[in-house]
C-alpha cells in the first residue's frame, strides 16, 4: 500500500490504470483489483499488496438500441446500465446473478465484476452465459499495455478470442476497463409453469421433457420443500410477446400434465421468483453454510446429490438440473466430500462461499488435469508475466 | 500473379523429406499416409482456390492417439503442420506450404454417443456439420450452426473457424454451441478442455480455442449441444426498389424487439444469378430483397409475421412473399444457401466477409459497390444483415491475372472499410492466409503481440498453422 500511491488507488481512466500497474511491476506490488465489491467472497482470498478500484473508470460509452449493442465501463454500476438498457426495452441477455444476498455484501454490482466472474443466471439455458453475449472488450495487461479484444460487432472471428478467456478469469488476466455486450429485447411478457410435489428425479425428468420441447424455456429450476412452500416446486418459464407466451404456456401445461402440470405463474410474480433462483436466495441462511455451485450434466443432477446423503444439507436446482446449489457444512471433510461424490459423474463444482480460511486451503475452483493446468499457467503468463493480479485468486501460489 | 505472400520454405525440411516421410510411415499405418503427388494434389488448397501449395506429405490419423504421435514427431523433428477439414475454408486456413504436412481429420468421422436427455453429443472432429443434425433431426433436435457449407464443412473446421451461418442471429456462432473439445498438443498431450456440462472450470480455454484457426492445438473430438427445433419455421421474402429502404427495415424490425431467426440481404444482382440457378421464386425487379424467417407454432409465426410485414410496409416493400409450405421454405433457403455456388457458375469470385455496425449497412454497401466499381468490377451482395456479417462476391476471371489483382485489391479496400466503420475484417470465414496482412488495420501492436503470446503458450516454435493468422513480419520468437 506504500509503494503505489494512494492516490492512484482508483484511477480515472484506461490509461492512468496502465500507468500504476507499470508502477507496480516496476516495484513487485501485487494489486488486488477491486469493482463494487459485491463478490468479493468469490474465489479464493487474494494476496495483493494494494487495491487498484475501477470506481472511477465508469460511464455508458455507447448504446445503440437498434444494433442491440451496448459498450460500457467497468466501474459502471449494474443498475444504471440496466436502466439505459430498460429505457429502450432492452437488456443484458444473461440474466447475471447478483451475489448481495449470498455474501451478504453491500454496494453495487459492477460491470467489470459481471465479466470477471462470467456472472449468468437462470437465463443461461437458452441465451448463453456472460461470455456468450460479450463481444468486446479492453483490458489493461500485466506489462501495463492497453489491449483490446473482439469489437462491437456481432460477429467476429477476427484474431483469437480472447474475450471469452478474460470473462471469467476472475480479474488474474487483467484489469477490465471496458466491455461491450450484444442485447435483447426485455420480453413483453412472461409465466412461468409450476409443478408441485415432485421429487428430485421426477422434477429433473419434467424439465427434461420441457426442454427437450419445441416450446422455447428460458428457465427450469426445482426447488425442495421448505424454499417457500412446505413442498418441492417445479418451475417452468416462457418468455416473449404476449400471445406467443400464452400458446406455449398452454402447450407445456398439456406436455407435463402427467407430472401435475395446471397452472401458470404470471407477471411481478414470476419475475420475482426467477430473481430469487437466479440469486440463490433459497441458500442465503443461515450463513455459516457454505455454498456449492455445481455444474453437470442435467440427469446427473439428482444422481450428484443422492450421493453425498445428509452432507448436503440443503440444495435446488436451476438450468433443467445441470445446475446444482448446496449448501454444506464450512469444513474440508465437507469439500472433500463435494468433491469425491461429483468425480465419478463428470462435471465441475466451485465453492461459492466459504470463510476465509476454508477457502485458502481447499480448491475453490474444481482442480485441472496437470496438462490443463500447465497450459492454464502459460496463457496467464502471457498476459501478466509477475502475477500482479489478484494473485492467489484462482490458484494458489498464481 | 498472387498478392498473397508465403513465409519463404524452410529448407531445411525439404531436404529431409525422405526421413520425414519413413518417420510418419513408422508411427502410422500404410493407408494413413500420402507421400506420392498425385495424393498430394488434392491437398493443395481449400475454397480458396487461386492459391495452391503442395505439403510435404499428409497424413489422415484414425484416432487421438495417432494424432499424438504425429504432434510429438513433427515438434521433435521440427517439421510444420497444417490440420485440415474438409477443405472447405474461404480464407486460405487450409492450405498448406512445402514444408508442412497437412494432418486431415477426414477418417476420423464418427458420432460417438448422442444424449437426447442431456442434449448434447460426442463427435470425433471429422464429422460434417450437417451429419450431426441430420443424426438428431428424426427426433426433433439439431445442431445450431449452419454454415452454407454444412453439407461439407466438418466440425473440427467449424471450431477452428468459429463457423456462424445464417441462423445465429438467435442461435449464436459456434463458440456459443460447442460445451467442450479434445484437444491434441504440439507436445503430443490429448487434453480434455470442458465437457457435456454447461460451464467448463477454469480459465474458458475452450472459448480462446474456437476461432484459433489450428494454431493453438488439433481438436479430434468435440461435444456439441443440441437443441429442440422449433414447431415450424416460416420466411418470408420482401422486395425493396432501394437498398436503403431494406436496411432501414432491418433496423426497424430489431428496434421494435423483434429478433427473427435469420434476416438475409440479397442485392439485385445476387438475386438474378441465385434465381437463375435455384429457380426460387424470387423476384427479379427489386433492388435488393430480405429473407426474413420466423419460429413457431403456425399462430405464433402468422402474429410475429404480421408485425414484421407491418414494418416492412413503413419501409416501401414492394413485394411480399410469404412462405405457403414447407416446400416453399426449403426453396426459399436453397436460393440463398447456394448463392456462392450459382456465383461459381457465371463467374470466379471472392468473397469478404467483415462485418459493419448494423447502423452502417447502407454506407457500407453504397461505398463496396463504388470501390468494385473503381476497378471495373461487379460485385453481388448475399449477407446476413440481422448481425451486419457482409459477404460481396467480387465477380472476376482467374485466367485474367490484372483482373485478379483487381479483385483482391478491391477486396482489401472493402475491407478496410468495415474496419473503418466500426468494424472487423472477418466475421465467419476467418483470417487465415487471406486477411492476415491486413490485421494492423484492426488491431494494434500491443493487441496482436498479445494475441501471439497467448499463441505461443500452446505453440512455441510456431509450428502450427504457422503461415495464418498474423502478419509475417513482426511475429514474437
Amino acid at each position: 500500500m506504500t509503494v503505489v500511491d494512494r492516490r492512484n488507488d482508483a484511477p480515472a481512466d484506461e490509461a492512468e490504470a496502465a500507468e500504476v500497474v507499470r508502477a507496480a511491476r516496476r516495484d513487485g506490488i501485487k494489486l488486488d483489483i477491486v469493482g463494487g465489491g459485491t463478490r468479493a467472497g468469490l474465489g479464493r482470498p487474494s494476496e495483493g499488496a494494494a487495491r487498484l478500484a475501477t470506481a472511477r473508470i465508469a460511464g455508458i460509452v455507447f448504446h445503440e438500441p437498434a444494433e442491440m449493442t451496448i459498450s460500457i465501463r467497468a466501474g459502471t454500476p449494474l443498475g444504471v446500465v440496466e436502466e439505459a438498457l430498460a429505457a429502450h426495452g432492452q437488456m443484458l441477455p444473461f440474466e447475471p446473478i447478483d451475489h448481495r444476498a449470498l455474501y451478504a455484501s453491500r454496494g453495487e454490482p459492477t460491470v467489470g465484476g459481471l465479466v470477471a466472474a462470467n456472472a449468468s443466471g437462470p437465463r443461461r439455458i437458452s441465451a448463453g452465459a456472460a461470455r456468450d453475449s460479450l463481444i468486446g472488450l479492453r483490458l489493461v495487461n500485466g506489462r501495463g499495455e492497453c489491449v483490446k479484444s473482439g469489437g462491437r460487432v456481432m460477429k467476429n472471428v477476427t484474431g483469437l478470442d480472447l474475450v471469452k478467456l478474460i470473462c471469467g478469469a476472475h480479474g488474474t488476466l487483467g484489469l477490465v476497463t471496458e466491455a461491450t455486450f450484444k442485447l435483447l429485447p426485455k420480453p413483453q411478457s412472461e409465466a412461468t409453469i409450476v409443478i408441485r410435489r415432485l421429487d428430485d428425479e421426477r422434477a429433473v425428468a419434467a424439465m427434461t421433457r420441457a426442454l427437450g420441447s419445441p416450446f422455447g424455456v428460458s428457465g427450469a429450476a426445482a426447488l425442495g420443500a421448505g424454499m417457500g412452500r412446505e413442498f418441492p416446486r417445479t418451475f417452468l418459464r416462457v418468455e416473449g410477446f404476449a400471445e406467443s407466451v400464452d400458446y406455449r404456456a398452454e402447450r407445456l401445461i398439456a406436455l407435463l400434465a402427467d407430472f401435475g402440470a395446471k397452472h401458470a405463474l404470471r407477471g411481478e410474480e414470476s419475475q420475482r421468483l426467477w430473481r430469487a433462483v437466479r440469486d440463490a436466495e433459497f441458500l442465503a441462511e443461515p450463513r455459516g453454510h457454505a455454498i456449492w455451485r455445481v455444474s453437470l450434466p442435467p440427469s446427473k443432477g439428482p444422481r450428484f446429490v443422492a450421493r453425498l446423503g445428509a452432507l448436503a444439507l440443503s440444495h435446488f436446482y436451476d438450468w433443467g438440473g445441470g445446475l446444482v446449489w448446496l449448501a454444506s457444512e464450512p469444513t474440508e471433510d465437507a469439500a472433500a466430500a463435494v468433491r469425491a461424490a461429483l468425480a465419478p459423474l463428470g462435471g465441475h463444482a466451485t465453492l461459492v462461499r466459504a470463510p476465509d480460511a476454508l477457502r485458502a486451503r481447499v480448491d475453490v475452483f474444481e482442480p485441472l488435469a496437470p496438462a490443463l493446468a500447465r497450459l492454464t499457467k502459460g496463457v496467464k503468463a502471457s498476459f501478466d508475466p509477475d502475477g500482479l493480479f489478484n494473485f492467489g485468486r484462482m490458484v494458489a501460489g498464481a | 500473379m498472387s498478392q498473397i505472400a508465403f513465409p519463404p520454405v524452410d529448407a531445411s525440411i525439404l531436404a529431409r523429406r525422405d526421413a520425414i516421410l519413413a518417420g510418419l510411415a513408422a508411427i502410422l499405418p500404410d493407408d494413413c499416409v500420402i507421400a506420392d503427388l498425385v495424393g498430394r494434389r488434392a491437398f493443395e488448397t481449400d475454397a480458396l482456390t487461386a492459391y495452391r501449395r503442395l505439403p510435404l506429405a499428409v497424413v489422415l490419423p484414425r484416432s487421438s492417439e495417432e494424432v499424438a504421435r504425429v504432434m510429438k514427431f513433427c515438434r521433435d523433428s521440427g517439421v510444420n503442420i497444417v490440420p485440415r477439414g474438409a477443405g472447405t475454408s474461404l480464407s486460405g486456413g487450409a492450405i498448406p506450404q512445402e514444408d508442412a504436412i497437412v494432418l486431415g481429420l477426414s477418417k476420423m468421422s464418427r458420432i460417438l454417443e448422442i444424449n437426447l436427455a442431456d442434449r448434447y453429443a460426442r463427435v470425433e472432429a471429422g464429422v460434417t456439420n450437417l451429419a450431426i443434425s441430420e443424426a438428431v433431426g428424426p427426433e426433433g433436435f439439431f445442431y445450431a450452426p449452419d454454415p452454407s457449407s454444412q453439407l461439407a464443412c466438418t466440425i473440427g473446421g467449424n471450431i477452428g473457424m468459429n463457423s456462424g451461418g445464417a441462423h445465429c442471429l438467435k442461435y449464436g456462432v459456434t463458440t456459443n454451441n460447442i460445451l467442450g473439445v479434445r484437444l491434441v498438443t504440439l507436445d503430443g498431450e490429448i487434453v480434455e478442455i470442458g465437457g457435456p456440462q454447461l460451464d467448463a472450470g477454469g480459465l474458458d480455454l475452450l472459448g480462446l480455442i474456437c476461432g484459433s484457426e489450428g494454431q493453438l492445438g488439433v481438436v479430434t473430438e468435440a461435444t456439441v449441444r443440441l437443441l429442440r427445433a422449433a414447431e415450424g419455421a416460416r420466411p418470408v421474402l420482401f422486395g425493396f426498389d432501394a437498398a436503403e429502404d431494406a436496411s432501414q427495415c432491418v433496423a426497424a424490425i430489431i428496434g421494435a424487439g423483434i429478433v427473427p431467426v435469420a434476416m438475409e440481404y440479397m442485392d439485385r444482382l445476387a438475386i438474378e444469378i441465385c434465381e437463375n440457378y435455384a429457380h426460387a421464386g424470387y423476384p427479379l425487379d427489386v433492388e435488393a430483397m430480405l429473407i426474413v424467417e420466423v419460429e413457431g407454432g403456425n399462430e405464433e409465426m402468422a402474429a410475429e409475421l404480421a408485425k414484421i410485414t407491418a414494418i416492412a410496409r413503413t419501409h416501401r416493400v414492394r413485394t411480399i412473399r410469404e412462405s405457403m409450405s414447407a416446400m416453399e421454405s426449403a426453396q426459399i433457403w436453397k436460393g440463398r444457401k447456394s448463392a456462392f455456388g450459382a456465383t461459381g457458375r457465371v463467374a470466379d469470385y471472392i468473397c469478404m466477409d467483415g462485418t459493419v455496425p448494423t447502423g452502417r449497412l447502407p454506407e457500407a454497401l453504397r461505398r463496396t459497390g463504388e470501390i468494385c466499381a473503381a476497378y471495373g468490377l461487379r460485385v453481388a451482395n448475399v449477407f446476413h444483415a440481422g448481425d451486419g456479417n457482409m459477404h460481396p462476391l467480387i465477380l472476376y476471371d482467374v485466367n485474367d491475372p490484372a483482373q485478379q489483382q483487381k479483385a483482391e485489391d478491391a477486396g482489401m479496400d472493402v475491407l478496410k472499410l468495415c474496419v473503418e466503420l466500426g468494424g472487423c475484417l472477418t466475421g465467419e470465414h476467418g483470417v487465415g492466409i487471406e486477411k492476415r496482412d491486413l490485421m494492423r488495420r484492426q488491431f494494434t501492436e500491443a493487441d496482436l503481440a498479445q494475441q501471439m503470446r497467448v499463441r505461443a503458450a500452446f505453440d512455441p516454435q510456431w509450428r502450427l498453422n504457422p503461415a495464418k493468422v498474423f502478419p509475417l513480419d513482426g511475429r514474437a520468437a
